[in-house]
């Protein structure tokens, strides 16, 4: 059972008139909708207006004198403890930790997967279980020693570093992504392969790649948007100058001195929000299915 | 894949093998290795770096007498049976809602779960400027005339979880609506046109029949959420960074700062030991669920 299939609207089409009933209903899902809507309203508001205008208290109001000096502010001067170069230093920092780790985990993850699904051998489903598991294990717990590990591998405080761990811990819900759907996949095309004669990477790469983008474009998007927000393996791993923007967007916001500049505080959050919402509202039904994998079962 | 006579049980299926070695590594090394590190090493009397003078149980003893820790305690079973009773109700009603063949499906949907592609570091800072009190929503609502109006949860240390509390929960709900959707349209129509045949009102159906018959996604999605509540870090970062004082303290924010600002390392292991435990201990009705039911089918 896939979650895209479900989510397909069934039965027949809504009926025209309307009772008190349906009016009660779209009148709860409105306002729902509203009270999920306004804090990005408040957001897009407070980042184009001027301080003064800010300090009338009225964060419902749209901007009087329509600004846009708290966006480039935000993108070029801002100040993050010692250095004033905006949040595009952070920006372009999550740029070099997403890709390398969005690759790498899911190349090991996609073979992985294949491996456990088509290919068992004794104690796989032991190591996969552990894996699962894992991924239930607080991250605090783990982060000293790998704190220890990625030292001794003379990794730590780098951009290596930090996509090192972004692939370990990719590694269980993405694992998890694959081996289902490649489970799902009729057996008879694994076994045809074989018998014409195509071995291990033969049949991952010539039969099931090509046919499974759309399970490789969920596990883009879960990752992408995944690493992108991570805050923790950032802030120990990626050493201070390759802070990603999370990191770089708290500093910009909770740095104690100086005066509180909220619309360029607001502008720095639109701006690092944006990569995840842009992809989120492109790819709605794949965001979906990539956030339900863990728990609906494939 | 050259094997000639007997093949040798370790060579055998050797690809799919070293596919697996990234999985094997992490789990052994990272999921259980550093894991067991942790534990035994909340038995030592490490300060600043890790020592092999193990001193039984005086770093939990420690731990629970600090007042510090019995707060971030309290504030995460606060937030998380909060958390967990508001997203269930909320996302369950919205899910069911939803669920009502109504027009705008997509739409809805979509601003449901939109928060919940953005990271808790721009979940906390957009909270934290909605509910400033002295340029936020209280002084919004105070201008409309509305002197005595109070909501002035995060610079006060008795609500400020409350106001942590509004952002997660804005944050999650649509994760879990998703997931209650999953079950609700995996229910058979059938179910439903025999609840009208006989006559039961639809309340009722949806409390004593859908709801039982969910509860498999119903459990999974519980252990997901109560496990990620655990780790529950950025968001008091960026919110309060466990202001005022100490009042938002959380578990994993203390393991961090234990660990890596106040060079306390056996504490912060003794900590998330706690949390190790935590989280095992929520883990158990998934095991039940998982394995419990699969032994007694077979």
């Amino acid at each position: 059972m896939s979650i895209t299939a479900d989510v397909i609207p069934r039965g027949p089409k809504p009926r025209r008139v309307m009772d008190p009933g349906r009016i009660m209903l779209y009148s709860i899902l409105f306002v729902a909708a509203v009270y999920y809507l306004l804090p990005l309203y408040v957001m897009v508001m407070t980042s184009m207006k001027g301080l003064p205008e800010i300090r009338l208290g009225q964060i419902f109001a749209p901007p009087v004198e329509l600004t846009f000096a708290p966006w480039t502010k935000a993108w070029d001067t801002a100040c993050t403890g010692l250095y004033c170069e905006g949040l595009k230093v952070g920006f372009w920092n999550s740029v070099k930790i997403t890709i390398p780790s969005v690759i790498v985990s899911i190349l090991i993850a996609s073979v992985n997967g294949y491996a456990l699904a088509n290919w068992k051998f004794k104690g796989s489903e032991v190591f996969f279980t552990i894996l699962i598991f894992g991924s239930f294990i607080p991250y605090q717990v783990m982060l000293y020693p790998l704190v220890i590990i990625t030292r001794e591998l003379g990794i730590f405080g780098s951009l290596t570093g930090v996509i090192f761990v972004h692939t370990i811990f990719g590694m269980p819900i993405l694992t998890l992504l694959f081996r289902n759907y490649f489970a799902s996949l009729p057996e008879e095309l694994f076994k045809a392969a074989r018998v014409d004669g195509a071995g291990f990477w033969g049949v991952f790469l010539k039969i099931l790649v090509p046919m499974s983008t759309p399970i490789f474009m969920v596990a883009v998007i879960l990752q992408v948007t995944g690493i992108w927000n991570d805050f923790l393996f950032g802030v120990v791993f990626a050493g201070t100058q390759n802070f990603p923007m999370t990191v770089q967007l708290n500093n910009i916001v909770n740095t104690t001195q100086g005066v509180k500049e909220y619309n360029v505080n607001m502008a720095a959050t639109i701006l690092t929000g944006a990569v995840p919402l842009i992809i989120y509202f492109l790819s709605g039904k794949y965001f979906v299915r990539g956030i339900a994998a863990g728990a609906v079962k494939g | 894949m050259s094997a000639t006579g007997r093949p040798n049980p370790y060579t055998r299926n050797l690809n799919a093998k070293i596919a697996a070695v990234p999985m094997i590594l992490t789990t052994l090394v990272v999921f259980v290795g550093c894991s067991l590190w942790t534990v035994i090493y909340s038995f030592s009397a490490s300060r600043a770096l890790p020592v092999n003078e193990f001193v039984g149980f005086a770093q939990y003893e420690r731990l629970f007498r600090t007042s510090r820790w019995e707060q971030a305690v309290e504030n995460i079973a606060i937030y998380g049976v909060f958390s967990l009773l508001f997203s269930f109700v909320v996302g369950f009603v919205l899910a069911a809602l939803i669920d009502q063949k109504i027009r705008f499906e997509n739409t809805f949907r979509t601003i449901f779960l939109y928060p919940f592609a953005l990271s808790f570091i721009v979940t906390g800072v957009v909270w934290q400027w909605i509910l400033n009190p002295g340029l936020g929503l209280q002084e919004t609502v105070r201008s409309l005339g509305f002197e005595d109006f109070t909501f002035d949860l995060i610079s006060n240390r008795n609500t400020v979880i409350f106001a942590l509390l509004i952002a997660g929960i804005w944050q999650g709900t649509g994760f879990v609506m998703v997931l209650m959707l999953a079950g609700l349209r995996g229910i058979d129509e059938d179910i439903w046109k025999a609840a009208r045949v006989d006559g039961i009102p639809k309340w009722k159906t949806y409390v004593l029949v859908v709801i039982p018959m969910m509860r498999g996604v119903l459990i999974t999605s519980l252990v997901i959420v109560a496990a990620g509540i655990v780790k529950l870090y950025d968001l008091v970062v960026a919110m309060t960074n466990g202001g005022p004082g100490i009042a938002s303290e959380v578990p994993a924010k203390y393991v961090y700062d234990f660990m890596f600002a106040r060079a306390n390392v056996g504490q912060a292991l003794a900590a998330s030991t706690v949390m190790l435990t935590t989280v095992f201990i929520i883990l158990i009705p998934w095991i039940y669920l998982e394995y419990g039911n699969r032994s007694r089918k077979r």
